[in-house]
Order: C-alpha cells, then sequence, then structure tokens
C-alpha cells in the first residue's frame, strides 16, 4: 500500500485522528503522516472482509489478534480501537510485523465515527 | 467438474497445516501466503482477495474442525488453493453457502466471526469456487483466482 503523504488534500493524517480522539498510539509511531480518507467501523470481522475497501482505517472494539490479521489481510490503513482498548502483546508484535499502524482511543465506537465523519472522512464501506 | 490438477505452468507450489481450535494462530497461515504472494509479484488486488478468502477458510477450520492443509499452487495462468479437513463436515451445505446462517459459539462470536459470512465471503472473492463434504469425515474447499 503506497501511503498518502501529508500534502494531500482530503482526509486527517493520523496524527490528527490522534488528537481528535484523544487516543494513544499502540504501535506505528512512524506512519503517523499517513492519511486517510475512508474508515470502516464493525465488531464482525466478516463484515469487514466482506464489505470494506482497502486503504480504509478500521475502527473497532474487537482487540485480539483477528482484528490484525483481518487489517492485514484486507489492505487496511491502520486500526483505531474504541472505549480504551488495548491489545496484548502478541497482538501488538503482529501488527508491529505487519507495518499496521494502531491507535486506541477512549472515545466510543458511535463518538468517534462521528467526530471523524464532522471532520470530513467517509464511509468505507463498498456499496 | 473441476480438477484439481495444476493447469498452465506450476510457479511455486507449498503446503499449510492448519490447527483446529487454536485461535491464537488462526490467521498466521493467511498471513504467510499473503506474503509468499507478494514476494511473487501478483497484483494487489487479486493478492487481497485471495488472503481475504484463506483468512476466511483458515478461521473456519479454528472454529469448526479438527484440523486441515491448505494447499497453494502459483500457476502462470492462477492460484489455485485447496483446503482438506477433518472435522465433523456439513450436513447441508446450501445452506451453509447462505449469508448469516450460523451454527457459531458465543465464544466464536466474541473473536468477530461466526455471522454466516465466511464461505459466501470466499465465494464471492474467487474466480472458481468448489466445496464438497462428507459429514462426521470432513469437507473439502477449492477455489481460485485468475491472473492477468
Amino acid at each position: 500500500m503506497t501511503p498518502k503523504r501529508a500534502t494531500d488534500a482530503a482526509g486527517l493524517r493520523l496524527s490528527e485522528i490522534r488528537d481528535l480522539l484523544d487516543c494513544e498510539v499502540i504501535c506505528g509511531e512512524h506512519r503517523l503522516d499517513l492519511v486517510v480518507t475512508e474508515c470502516f467501523a464493525a465488531d464482525l470481522m466478516s463484515d469487514v472482509l466482506a464489505f470494506s475497501k482497502p486503504h480504509v482505517l478500521l475502527i473497532t472494539g474487537l482487540s485480539g489478534i483477528q482484528s490484525v490479521h483481518t487489517a492485514d489481510v484486507a489492505e487496511l490503513a491502520g486500526i483505531l480501537f474504541v472505549h480504551h482498548k488495548h491489545p496484548s502483546q502478541q497482538v501488538l508484535d503482529l501488527a508491529r510485523e505487519r507495518n499496521l499502524p494502531v491507535l486506541s482511543t477512549p472515545h466510543h465506537m458511535f463518538d468517534a465515527c462521528a467526530a471523524l465523519a464532522a471532520k470530513g472522512l467517509r464511509s468505507g464501506s463498498k456499496g | 467438474m473441476v480438477t484439481s490438477e495444476a493447469s498452465g505452468e506450476v510457479l511455486y507450489r507449498e503446503s499449510f497445516r492448519i490447527a483446529g481450535n487454536d485461535y491464537e494462530h488462526g490467521g498466521d497461515v493467511a498471513t504467510r501466503v499473503k506474503s509468499i504472494l507478494k514476494e511473487l509479484g501478483i497484483d494487489s488486488a487479486l493478492v487481497r482477495r485471495l488472503s481475504i478468502a484463506n483468512f476466511e477458510a483458515e478461521m473456519n477450520i479454528v472454529m469448526y474442525a479438527e484440523e486441515a492443509t491448505l494447499d497453494l499452487i502459483v500457476a502462470r495462468d492462477e492460484v489455485r488453493v485447496t483446503i482438506t479437513d477433518r472435522g465433523p463436515g456439513i450436513p447441508d451445505i446450501e445452506q451453509a453457502m447462505q449469508e448469516g446462517y450460523s451454527t457459531a459459539t458465543a465464544e466464536m462470536r466474541a473473536r468477530g466471526f461466526g455471522a454466516g459470512m465466511g464461505l459466501p465471503n470466499i465465494r464471492r472473492n474467487a474466480d472458481r469456487f468448489e466445496i464438497e463434504s462428507v459429514p462426521g469425515t470432513g469437507t473439502t474447499l477449492r477455489y481460485a483466482v485468475r491472473l492477468g
């Protein structure tokens, strides 16, 4: 995946999302310049696999290892865990290995999605 | 009837074991295969389709079967995957292929799966798809994505 640079007009950089949603950066500090324009929010990973577009930001409360595998195989931009969800070391190690940026916000899913939508991010679903 | 014989020159072949009920490693094989396909220079969009199908298939094994073998064949004209498992089998394949039909446990759902999308997701991402099953013995999936 070719990351968009900070100069892109649309979307938000992960660093801006971090600040907007009071995030902790779990891993991928070197990728906070990545711009995302679309998001897909779900706790059901099969829904993500079926309906998400590539290169979107996954917003989820599922902090198990399958969330990282899902983001990896679906070529997603990164993961935003909601409601203070924090992955285990095993999950973190896999995310680092797959070069996936992972953030965690204290906000609940609806609030996080609403805030991102208010900033212009769009749905990352296929249809 | 799709045969399991390779068509076109075989560029790469490898087999992987998937253990049932091993949630900790569920997805490892799909991730490994994705890396192999990228190293072989296969188009990203095709890698994504195959990886999604492989991950869904792998999680089905983890959730429902005792063990399985995933055979990967990269030929010049297509990538072919065959997954043969030892497990309970599927009594009604047509029913299992319906989106939303699920026999998932609470544990499976807690891990984000078991919504009844697995087999439909595999078929959706493949150019060819075949499934056969013997209840009480196991299930074989064959699917392929065309290259070029």
